[in-house]
């Protein structure tokens, strides 16, 4: 473990280039800070405010820029340009959505509990914010390097449950909470196969903090990993609810969600908070499977993160686009049936690898792959014969099924083929009419 | 020990993005499973088949065409065959061959609407759904280079129709032909193999071919049920008998069969216009006013003329009384009789099911409610 | 539940990712620099130098080119073009229309002795808050006075200004569609970017030389 690494932080080095010689800084050469002696508390104050000033800002920042992309990305999905009206190539779109948000009327319902119907966005919005405190957006810009760092993005992400719940119940609507109720089964359902398959990664790494994961990856864990980053791509996507999962946004489903009571900016956080959830995800992503900033030498450590980044948010963008949706029995089905035993599988298939080669060599983590890729494939083909129903694969009409017979005119070989007999009808054609010379007067 | 359950009635009223217009379904649903269904339609009612009793028999034309707004040239051609009939016409070949090109090519644009909303109820976010209505896009920029106007044309007039194609029709009629085709196969291409469209379709709202015999269903959900019933074979009219298409059936009566069948149909269009175009020959579009004149009075009496429309059997019933008017004029709206097997779809489906199986049914308000 | 159709759609996304928009963004368009310097017809550095202000605003993404939508010369518009010499007041078109909102009146009055007596066309009202632009009026018309237009954005703030009277449409531009008057078709007659002023070449039937009048009106009688 390399202590300048771990000690290397942005809020340490903002706190130690403003306190100087105090204690904890002792470590680093900083021998003048910028403020006299005794005033650490005022350090400690500037430096929290300057990185809740900065992450805040950016991620919403981020955020903004985010929704702009995924619509303009729907766009070119669907050969059509998307919104490019307000300011360059449409960037301020999201600024006068977030200004149409915040003149419509907040209105709060008469049955609620009003404490906590305010506090449900708040508690939605503070997890999705709290998860960028361990990403380590670049070399030596992250907030906190705890060493439980995927344990903690764990146990924050599943606080959303809390709140989808609390939103619900909250607004004293019965639809809503049968709407909320789907949902946190959803939710529920798929923590365990995402956090299950982190568990190979952890493994590999040998720790849980998100810097040694980075540290460890010589090469990218989606290549060792296949199994995991398929089953955390997809139980991801569903802890977003997202496509193909959006099925308590869905408008043609029920016909109020747990957020129907929802009015102007309260909606309007709940909203960000899904975007904000979308960035951490792929965030998280890039950072234990793609290797985080990770890269070769002349291009900056913030520029791949970021490159990274962006593929991870447009492979979540396309499968939004292209997927229809999945009722709520076959997602439960797939997240127990399916997901569940492909992170078993890892997990058996990643210990037994590491007992046979025990040191964190790069040849190990070629063999793995080799190993680990063909293991994927099976597995995957296995669980999905034993998910699906047979016949499901088949779009053609069974050929051997009978097609009813009509009881009037039989016409031979009554199947799908090509006519070829006139077909005798019943009606009179037109022509056949007496009369077609027809003296009318008049015009 | 038995969980008491309570079962809720939700109102999907009429303004709803996935109810194919202005309808309102009032569903009772116990958990997940639907247990009555209750539909209250008539919100877009204005009196056609009153109106029509007031206006002359071309002037109907154009009330025809807003009954079922996304297939007007077929609401069109049954008019006219009614009134042809009613009135002893003989249409002009070569009017008869333009308004089955342009028939067959609303199927198309129809159908491609029906499978697009339908993709969209199941959740695809508007990617199948843009897919489609690009295509009908270029169909009705043909519409428009035919008749002046995308969707409510009126292009038909007794005997034919009212003005021959331009120059620029064929050549544009042509590449189109290709293009519909490209985006069929990339329709199918897309959906039918993807597993979840699968899972969300095959299986769900099954109904049985004597079911749907006995509640006079006719169209693409018959046809999704192995019953061998296209009006274009069994009593074709203008020059079906001239042209050779496949009868699409498909045995298992669920929405995916519905939908399958739907696509392949307007395959069969396309080869159908095909056809019409290599057979169709110059000459008038439309008889001349010295025997048909434009006021037309057809002597007393009655008709009822159906064709398959691209929602089933589309027909009209005129009497006549021997003035410039109809009697009274009844439309045969598809739609409306295939919604009438609504309950037996949905009762006892899921609730996620509701919308898939009612987009699969494509109807049409402008028509039900006329 | 997995197999080979999920990929094949992606695939089928990804392929229409990379093909053009098919949007057409009527009214205008934004540009950027190349678009603009295009659009004036000029190099683009040329541009940067003559038209700082301009340049800049297109590459702030503020620039618009207008875009006209391709429309047919048949398409039936929201107005009418009316040749009121060829009218006779014969109220063929109002006895055509299915709503009745055209209201025609007109009172006897020697207006062209050298054609005989003729009607003179008082009131010529065609209400298109109410039209449904079927062009069974332009059907009707025996004289080819009126025909369908092209245009289709006549939105006003004050409904009353939708009952076109005669004045207006005698001052209107005259872009006949060539909706149900094959005679344009023939001639090849862009009703976009041409006008058809002279009310003798909007006819089906060629008017006869003055000559050839004078023989028949004057000299054989």
């Amino acid at each position: 473990m390399d202590p300048t690494f771990l000690d290397n932080s942005l809020w340490r080095n903002i706190y130690c280039n403003l306190a100087g010689d105090s204690a904890g800084c002792a470590a680093r050469d900083y021998s003048a800070g910028m403020l006299p002696g005794g005033m650490e508390w005022l350090a400690f104050a500037l430096a929290a405010a300057a990185i809740i000033g900065l992450f805040v800002n950016g991620i919403l920042g981020g955020v903004i820029v985010l929704i702009w992309g995924e619509r303009r990305l729907f766009g070119r999905f669907q050969n059509r340009t998307g919104p490019n009206r307000w300011g360059p190539f449409g960037m301020l779109t999201s600024v006068a959505d977030a200004i149409k948000t915040m003149f419509k009327e907040d209105v709060v319902p008469k049955d609620a509990d009003r404490i906590l119907f305010n506090l449900a966005p708040v508690m939605i919005a503070a997890p999705a914010l709290l998860v960028f405190a361990v990403i380590p957006f670049g070399v030596g810009t992250y907030v906190a390097d705890l060493n439980v760092g995927v344990l903690f993005i764990m146990a924050v992400t599943s606080l959303t449950t809390l709140a989808v719940l609390t939103a619900a119940w909250s607004s004293g609507n019965r639809i809503a909470i049968l709407s909320a109720f789907r949902s946190v089964a959803l939710l529920i359902s798929y923590e365990i196969p995402m956090a299950l398959a982190l568990v190979g990664v952890i493994m590999l790494a040998g720790s849980m903090s998100l810097g040694q994961i980075i540290q460890a990856q010589s090469i990218p864990f989606i290549l060792v990993q296949p199994l995991a980053v398929f089953v955390f791509f997809i139980a991801a996507m569903a802890e977003m609810a997202r496509a193909p999962f959006d099925l308590t946004e869905a408008e043609s489903e029920l016909a109020a969600g747990y957020l129907n009571d929802y009015a102007s900016m309260k909606f309007g956080i709940f909203f960000l908070a899904e975007f904000m959830a979308e960035i951490s995800t792929s965030a998280i992503v890039t950072v234990l499977f793609l290797g985080g900033w990770r890269g070769w030498e002349p291009v900056p450590s913030h520029l791949w993160f970021g490159a990274k980044l962006i593929l991870v948010l447009f492979v979540i963008i396309w499968f939004r686009m292209t997927l229809p949706r999945l009722r709520i029995d076959q997602v439960l089905k797939l997240a127990w049936k399916g997901l569940f035993e492909l992170t078993l599988i890892n997990i058996v298939v990643t210990a037994v690898l590491i007992a046979i080669w025990p040191e964190p060599t790069t040849t190990r983590l070629w063999i793995m792959a080799a190993v680990n890729w063909p293991v994927a494939i099976i597995s995957i083909w296995a669980v999905s014969k034993l998910l699906g129903t047979p016949g499901y694969d088949d779009p053609q009409p069974d050929l051997d099924a009978p097609v009813y017979p009509v009881a009037t005119e039989q016409i031979p070989g009554s199947a799908v083929h090509v006519s070829s007999a006139p077909g005798t009808g019943t009606q009179d054609r037109v022509s056949g009419a007496a009369d077609s010379h027809i003296e009318q007067g008049g015009n | 020990m038995a969980i008491k359950t309570q079962p809720v009635t939700v109102n999907l009223g009429p303004q709803h993005p996935s109810t194919h217009g202005v309808f309102r379904l009032r569903v009772m649903f116990d958990g997940e499973e639907i247990v009555d269904v209750e539909p209250v339609f008539g919100y877009l009612h204005r009196g056609s088949e009153k109106l029509a009793e007031e206006r002359t028999y071309t002037q109907i034309v154009t009330l025809t065409d807003r009954m079922d707004y996304v297939s007007p040239m077929l609401n069109n051609q049954a008019y006219m065959l009614a009134v042809e009939k009613l009135a002893g016409i003989e249409p002009s070949p070569r009017g008869v061959w333009l308004r089955m090109i342009a028939a067959e090519l609303q199927r198309v644009a129809s159908h491609l609407v029906a499978t697009g909303f339908l993709l969209q109820d199941l959740g695809a976010l508007g990617t199948p759904l843009i897919y489609a209505m690009r295509e009908r896009e270029n169909i009705l920029d043909l519409f428009e280079m035919l008749c002046g106007a995308r969707i409510t044309n009126s292009y038909l007039r007794p005997g034919g129709v009212f003005m021959d194609a331009p120059a620029e029709f064929w050549t544009a009629l042509d590449r189109e032909l290709v293009d519909i085709v490209n985006t069929l196969d990339e329709l199918e291409e897309y959906l039918s193999g993807n597993e979840i469209v699968f899972s969300r379709t095959k299986g769900t709202a099954v109904l049985s071919p004597e079911l749907l015999i006995n509640a006079s269903i006719t169209g693409p959900m018959l046809r999704a049920s192995g019953v061998d019933w296209d009006l274009r074979h069994r009593n074709p009219y203008d020059y079906y008998d001239r042209i050779e298409f496949k009868r699409i059936l498909h045995t298992a009566s669920d929405n995916y069969a519905r939908y399958w069948v739907r696509v392949q149909e307007a395959r069969e269009s396309v080869k159908i216009v095909r056809q019409c175009i290599d057979q169709i020959e110059p000459g008038p579009v439309r008889p001349p006013f010295s025997e048909v004149p434009r006021l037309i009075r057809p002597p007393v009496g009655d008709a009822y003329v159906a064709i398959e429309g691209s929602k089933g059997e589309l027909g009209f019933y005129i009497v006549s009384d021997g003035g410039i008017s109809p009697y009274r004029m009844h439309v045969r709206a598809p739609s409306l009789i295939n919604l009438t097997l609504l309950r037996d779809m949905l009762i006892g489906g899921l609730f996620g099911d509701l919308f898939v199986s009612f987009g699969s049914i494509d109807l049409n308000m402008g028509e039900v409610d006329r | 539940m997995i197999g080979l159709g999920l990929p094949r759609g992606f695939l089928v996304t990804l392929k229409n990712f990379f093909r053009t928009p098919v949007t057409v963004q009527y009214p205008d368009r934004h540009v950027g620099l190349f678009g603009a310097a295009k659009e004036a017809g000029m190099n683009p550095f040329r541009f940067l130098v003559k038209r700082p202000g301009d340049s800049i605003k297109a590459i702030a993404g503020l620039a618009t080119v207008p875009v006209a939508l391709e429309q047919s010369p048949r398409f039936r518009g929201n107005e009418f073009t009316f040749y009121e010499d060829r009218c006779t007041a014969c109220a063929s078109c109002a006895k055509y229309c299915p709503l009745g909102i055209i209201e025609i009146v007109s009172v006897p009055g020697k207006i062209d002795a050298q054609e005989g007596e003729s009607y003179k066309l008082e009131v010529f009202d065609i209400d298109i808050g109410r039209c449904m632009f079927c062009g069974l009026c332009v059907e009707a018309c025996p004289y080819d006075a009126l025909h369908m237009g092209t245009k289709f954005e006549r939105s006003t703030y004050v409904r009353d200004e939708l009952v076109l009277n005669l004045a207006e449409l005698n001052a209107a531009e005259k872009k006949p569609s060539s909706f149900y008057r094959p005679q344009f078709e023939e001639k090849a007659f862009d009703p976009y970017t041409e006008t058809i002023d002279d009310h003798h070449d909007a006819g089906r039937h060629e008017r006869p030389s003055d000559e050839e009048l004078k023989k028949k009106w004057v000299d054989e009688r």
